[in-house]
């Protein structure tokens, strides 16, 4: 057997498929809930429902949600933290958490400890590693009541070994820690790298409470089978995974929608564009896949250098606010107020949903009610959405040759013509339960970013050296052997550096085993 | 605070897609700034002729120094080794580069010796090599110049030539770490009068509020950019490909820009080894080094380095009139394009323009 189930939490909506291998037997919207887990658990039920599928029939369920992204921004439930950082004497002009906004470091209790140790890039050692030291570090932490820990050192990515050390004294001496090593979550970019770590480590207990509750909601279903979290590589990670990684969930949602897309159109390499209730997330999927940013990205203020899709937002919804006068288009939205505020239901706001009926491209609501819209404003209008798409989706090709666009999402209604640009439109079916669809076809990845010195060594054998370790990754996380594939080799050589110093950075996803 | 990440900004536009991440050098200021009286910046005309005035910066692989992060003590560690080698106090700070991380990274070296900085810089821009700047056409040395690391270590080079400073000082580079900090060109007010250029520290402050103030009243940044600049618009596109390869340890590579809008139907292309040098459609030049050529996403103004340069970015080249005294045969001799490798003489890049049909 292997039916899935795929769900999406998002800010307004909640949304569920249930696939058996490519087909997508049954789908659900509903409104997300406070608490997240009850519209989890109607939603599953419904798309069960809808099937007549049996609950043990179910192989996997997959989850992709923006809890711990909210909890970030919204400075919310997030446990007390020690950052340890490996360098000394190096990096002391800068200690952990130096460039943190204040309103956070003033919510969340923190307390910062620089040792000795840390490598050079090319695998020296800065300083010997001193035990005494992480020891009595680590007796403060356990003073402090404090019980996340977060371990940052100087070239992890190229050496994890002291990380690993400091951990061991550290999970000796702290009770009941958990603990961050930041080279397995970021690349190099030690501030960086370091406040994920962090970041992972204040999240650790939210997400321990998180996944026990997703756990016991499709446990109460009668569902057997493991539970997966989506990652924002569009990959997957088992739940105890998601427990120990939270933060590599941030922005999963808007990977999960260019996955489902892909995955429903057939292509590989086009753009993505999610229309929403009040925004467009436009991407680009080269080799299946969301292009990454490779700038710092900012979660609440905080600079991080995590994988992270590279996507582009537009103020451009169902619920987006239109002014026919001066032929505005959002940014201003009803959000999910849709059914309430605008025209056609009643309400006195129009709203990019008001011209698509009045235009009488989709049917919903009462069309009466925008019967006195004149045809040329409506005109007009749709005209000002197809340029904003368009204007988009150039912004994100990789070339002036003309891309297959793909259009997904509860707003995709509103493109109702060719987006100029694009080779051609495609409007899936199941379009609206993309970012659902995306996260029942998650898969599973291995990650290698690492500095390598030349000397002795071939450019090509260190990729393949490269490649090799991202693919055993992936099979260590799960992924099913012979479907492993590269999707991402990209080497950057190091300026200001005879010896050819170059980093490396190789991704190999595969699918997931199941059992 | 405002004011950092100006300079910042500005540091990151005359890099000319290099000399390191301007980030880490802002923060290295703030914290060496917190709890300090404010620094004082003084002009070329409040500085005497008898001031000795020294230089402090970073040198390195930019990639290193986003990891192995400074202890703080290095640069005052050269600081004070050169002092004593001198048996003199020094009177005043000034920055090596107006581009990139080193123009920020004086700033936290003036905070902590309590000297005022001065207002200005040696090279108007960023450039990989020690010799590549104004102060080696009038035959001023960059030694004696002493480097230290965070370990401790410290060295002083003397050398009978300033690419003879280059040389030794990038092999104790990689034994360093790939990152060390340095203090070098000693100057007298007078020689700095004379050699160095004024006013870059305002004006990289400058820059960067330019493109700010564009961006929060929706004006076009890229505009404002040239304004303040007093450069010239390049090109506008959009980055069809990075190709990027290891020369003689520099990151070397080229990048195409498609054309749009008035430059639609051209590619340009742009050279670049740590920093960029040449920009071309076809045969033809559009500007050269020592001319600032720097690149800027379209829409926000913002800089944007060599090793960030991605596919599909949208971006505004501008060329920038360099320093005069760049365009000095001596100038042209140690950082014109035959020194990087291209055969063609160096014409600046507002002749270059005027000349060019592509030129609108």
């Amino acid at each position: 057997m292997s039916l899935r189930i795929g769900v999406d939490v998002g800010g307004t909506n909640t949304d569920a498929v249930l696939m058996d291998n490519r087909i997508v037997l049954a789908k659900l919207k509903t409104p997300t809930t406070e608490d997240v887990t009850s519209g989890i658990t109607t939603a599953i039920r419904s798309v069960l429902a809808q099937s007549g599928t049996d609950t043990s029939a179910i192989a996997s369920v997959m989850i992709g949600t923006t809890h711990f992204t909210n909890a970030i921004v919204e400075r919310r439930h997030l446990s007390p933290v020690a950052a340890i950082r490996l360098g000394l004497p190096a990096t002391e002009a800068l200690p952990p958490m130096v460039d943190w906004p204040e309103d956070l470091l003033e919510t969340l209790e923190h307390a910062v400890y620089l040792c000795h140790g840390g490598h050079e890039f090319d695998g020296r050692e800065i300083s010997a590693f001193d035990e005494a030291e992480i020891r009595v570090a680590a007796e403060e932490i356990a003073s402090k009541g404090i019980t996340a820990v977060a371990i940052s050192s100087v070239f992890s990515p190229v050496n994890g070994e002291m990380e690993d050390r400091a951990a061991a004294i550290v999970a000796e001496v702290v009770p009941g820690v958990t603990i961050t090593k930041s080279n397995e979550i970021g690349r190099i970019g030690l501030l960086e790298r370091e406040n994920a770590a962090i970041l992972n480590s204040s999240l650790r207990a939210l997400a321990d409470r998180t996944v026990a509750a997703f756990e016991r909601a499709i446990s109460e279903l009668g569902i057997t089978a493991p539970l997966y979290l989506t990652q924002n590589d569009g990959t997957l990670m088992a739940a105890d995974w998601a427990r120990t990684y939270p933060v590599l969930t941030i922005a999963s949602g808007p990977t999960n929608s260019m996955r489902g897309a892909a995955f429903l159109s057939g292509l590989t390499d086009a753009i993505v564009v999610d229309i929403g209730g009040t925004t467009s997330d436009v991407g680009m999927l080269t080799h299946g896949f969301p292009r990454e940013a490779s700038v710092a990205v900012e979660v609440g203020g905080v600079r991080t250098n995590f994988r992270m899709p590279d996507v582009y937002s537009v103020g451009l919804g169902g619920g987006s606010l239109v002014k026919l006068d001066t032929l505005e288009i959002g940014p201003q939205s009803v959000g999910y107020r849709l059914t309430e505020k605008a025209r056609i239901f009643g309400g006195d706001t129009l709203t990019t949903s008001d011209i698509a009926v009045a235009a009488g491209i989709v049917e919903m609501g009462d069309k009466s009610k925008v019967a006195d819209i004149a045809l040329e404003q409506i005109e007009a209008a749709l005209n000002k959405i197809q340029e904003i798409v368009a204007a988009a989706v150039d912004r994100m090709k990789t070339s002036s040759e003309p891309v297959p666009v793909i259009i997904v999402g509860g707003g995709s209604v509103l493109v109702s013509r060719p987006v100029e640009g694009a080779s051609e439109m495609v409007k899936p079916q199941h379009f609206e339960a993309a970012n659902a669809v995306g996260a029942a076809i998650a898969q599973i990845s291995g990650e290698v970013d690492r500095v390598y010195a030349l000397e002795g060594l071939s450019r090509d054998a260190a990729l393949d050296a490269a490649k090799a370790e991202a693919s055993e990754r992936a099979v260590a996380a799960g992924a099913d052997p012979s479907t492993i594939q590269i999707v991402d080799v990209e080497d950057v050589p190091l300026a200001y550096l005879p010896g050819n110093a170059t980093r490396i950075r190789v991704k190999a996803v595969g699918d997931l085993t199941l059992a | 605070m405002d004011q950092l990440d100006d300079m910042a900004t500005g540091a990151a536009v005359l890099g000319t897609g290099g000399g390191g991440d301007p980030y880490i050098g802002k923060l290295l200021a703030r914290e060496a700034l917190r709890d300090r009286p404010p620094l004082t910046m003084l002009s070329f005309d409040e500085l005497d002729d008898d001031d000795f005035v020294i230089l402090g910066g970073a040198g390195g692989a930019p990639t290193v120094g986003v990891e192995k992060l400074p202890s703080g003590h290095e640069l005052v560690h050269a600081f004070r080794t050169l002092e004593t080698h001198f048996g003199k106090k020094f009177t005043a700070v000034m920055s090596p580069e107006a581009g990139g991380i080193n123009s920020m990274i004086p700033i936290s070296l003036a905070a902590a010796v309590g000297l005022p900085l001065v207002d200005g810089d040696i090279m108007g821009r960023a450039f990989p090599e020690i010799q590549m700047a104004i102060p080696t056409l009038w035959g001023i040395t960059a030694t004696p110049m002493a480097m230290a690391d965070e370990k401790g270590n410290a060295i002083i080079l003397d050398t009978i030539s300033n690419r003879w400073t280059e040389v030794m000082a990038r092999s104790l580079i990689v034994q360093m770490g790939a990152v060390t900090h340095a203090t070098n060109f000693p100057m007298t007010g007078a020689q700095v009068k004379q050699a160095a250029i004024s006013g870059t520290m305002t004006l990289i402050g400058q820059i960067g509020r330019a493109i700010r103030e564009a961006r929060e009243q929706h004006r076009d940044p890229i505009a404002a950019a040239t304004a303040i600049t007093g450069g010239h618009e390049l090109w506008r596109g959009k980055i069809a490909d990075v190709d990027r390869r290891t020369v003689g340890g520099f990151a070397r590579g080229a990048a195409r820009i498609v054309g749009t809008g008035a430059y639609a139907d051209h590619t340009l292309q742009l050279d670049f080894q740590n920093e960029f040098l040449a920009a071309r459609v076809g045969d033809e030049m559009l500007a050269t080094t020592p001319d600032l050529i720097t690149v800027l996403d379209a829409e926000t103004g913002e800089p944007i380095t060599t090793e960030n340069l991605r596919y599909g970015f949208r971006v505004a080249v501008l060329g920038i009139p360099c320093d005069p005294r760049w365009r000095s045969e001596g100038g042209i001799a140690l950082a014109g394009p035959r020194y990087f490798g291209y055969d063609v003489p160096y014409i600046p890049v507002e002749e270059r323009l005027a000349a060019s049909p592509l030129t609108r």
